[in-house]
């Protein structure tokens, strides 16, 4: 009870996304040098817990992430919260396959964040400190973050997604490269985020983290949502032809 | 040949009994170059950090423009400094001519350009990694560029260094805003020619020593500052 407070405390978005759900992809066309990589995408996200995107490379599941973050912007089509097509910024934490660090030490990594985010100086100490008592790296705080082992390195881009109480966090594959041990400390932290009210979406290939993470799945294939369901029903018996294919290892790219 | 190394016996006496005409030369040299270094320095690595993240049309062209005033000709800012600085100068009313002053205003002009053109090199290769990091955090443009400058603060300091060597080594321009007055402004290139031409060399070589020693002395200490730097992969 006492972790869930002080999880509150700390992750607790400043603004309730359910004030921005549904998240809606209407009609989105976007190229890359000449390559088309979705015609007419649609896509409604729920409003609560953790959805993960799965699909083959190149299916544009990344893609949707920065499209969500308004990171890049598409040729036509919109990107809706609660029916309005303003990307709400400052709402959103985003932690990218391979961690980008400030040449800085681990506790100024957060504190930087924090004062992107126009957190008041007086807070920022207690605040960095609890984030990284939550990711167990407090012991860490004054290391080099670009000297931490993959696993670290990735555990703090997350807390640093978190540190400014995000309602929306993306995640593109944060544990790609990543031993068990190091997988299972970052969905520790980010299935407590979500117990605090933080809506995720999680871009991932593994099966094993989907079905301990993830509410529900969309699988996308070829710049296209095929499938929208619960974890269990998609993993157990999805209900696309190419799910059942991709699921089982069969789904070739052309 | 006997007068060479007379010479340079003198100049290693002059130095080894800290001779006060030589200490003060010195001083003024010292004095003006780090205050012009450092005022290009805040002038030059917001330039070539706006330079580095704008996306606007003629951008191209301004890289190129700063990139070629890194090889302005010393004389001829000191030409036009003086101009503008002669009592019949626009400037005239402030009286700076042949003064320290405006010998850091002639520097300045002549540093800026070699700091802010390879401070955009610097930092437009950091923002290629960070770009989407600071986008993904919602950061303003002041804050990118604030971010920026600090995470590449050991790789700006070669481009201050840079800037400190042309500084140092300058002469032509200081000596026509300077007037290379002796106790004024007189520093140690403009003091180095001075005297080569009057055949006095115990000075001239005791600071040409003195100089090349310095210019050594900072490459060495900076170059320690970024090694330790990068052991901690801040750098």
């Amino acid at each position: 009870m006492l972790k869930m407070n002080s999880d509150l405390a700390l992750l607790a978005p400043r603004v309730s996304f359910s004030a921005f759900m549904p998240i809606r992809l209407e009609n989105i066309h976007l190229a890359f040098a000449r390559r088309e990589i979705f015609s007419n995408l649609n896509l409604e996200i729920g409003a609560q817990g953790i959805t993960a995107i799965m699909g083959p490379n190149g299916a544009g599941k990344s893609l949707i992430l920065r499209l969500l973050a308004g990171l890049i912007e598409a040729a036509q089509g919109r990107v809706l919260y609660n029916g309005k097509p303003e990307v709400p910024h400052g709402q959103i934490g985003f932690v990218f396959q391979r961690p980008v660090l400030l040449r800085r030490s681990v506790q100024d990594n957060v504190m930087h964040a924090l004062a992107v985010a126009g957190v008041a100086r007086a807070e920022r100490p207690f605040r960095t400190q609890g984030l990284l008592e939550l990711g167990g790296m407090e012991h860490l705080a004054k290391s080099p973050a670009r000297k931490l082992s993959g696993g670290e390195q990735q555990r703090l881009t997350l807390l640093r997604a978190l540190a400014c109480n995000p309602g929306l966090l993306l995640l593109d594959e944060p544990s790609a490269s990543l031993d068990p041990q190091a997988t299972a400390l970052i969905e520790n932290i980010v299935l407590r985020a979500s117990q605090c009210g933080v809506k995720v979406i999680i871009v991932t290939h593994d099966q094993g983290q989907a079905a301990r993470v993830a509410d529900e799945v969309a699988f996308v294939h070829k710049g296209q949502v095929l499938d929208i369901e619960s974890t269990e029903s998609f993993l157990n018996n999805p209900q696309s032809r190419l799910a059942k294919a991709y699921l089982a290892g069969a789904l070739l790219i052309d | 040949m006997q007068d060479f190394s007379q010479a340079f016996v003198q100049a290693f006496a002059l130095i080894w009994q800290a001779d006060p005409v030589l200490i003060d030369i010195i001083a003024l040299s010292l004095q003006v170059t780090f205050t012009a270094v450092s005022i290009a320095c805040l002038i030059g690595f917001p330039i070539g950090a706006a330079l580095a993240i704008g996306r606007f049309p003629g951008r191209m062209t301004l890289v190129v423009f700063l990139n070629s005033l890194m090889g302005l000709p010393p004389v001829v800012v000191g030409l036009v400094i003086y101009l503008f600085l002669s009592a019949a100068g626009p400037l005239g009313f402030l009286q700076l001519l042949y003064t320290p002053a405006a010998m850091v205003i002639a520097q300045v002009v002549l540093v800026t350009p070699i700091v802010a053109a390879l401070a955009r090199q610097v930092i437009e290769d950091l923002y290629g990694e960070y770009d989407e990091m600071l986008r993904a955090m919602n950061a303003s443009r002041i804050q990118t560029i604030c971010t920026l400058i600090v995470d590449a603060r050991y790789s700006l300091l070669t481009s201050a260094l840079a800037g400190l060597g042309r500084a140092l080594a300058e002469v032509g321009a200081v000596i026509i805003v300077g007037g290379n007055i002796a106790n004024v402004t007189r520093v140690m290139t403009t003091t180095i020619a001075l005297e080569t031409s009057k055949g006095e060399l115990a000075l001239a070589l005791g600071l040409g020593i003195i100089l090349i020693v310095l210019s050594i002395v900072i490459n060495a200490g900076l170059f320690l500052l970024k090694n330790s730097a990068q052991k901690r992969a801040y750098a």
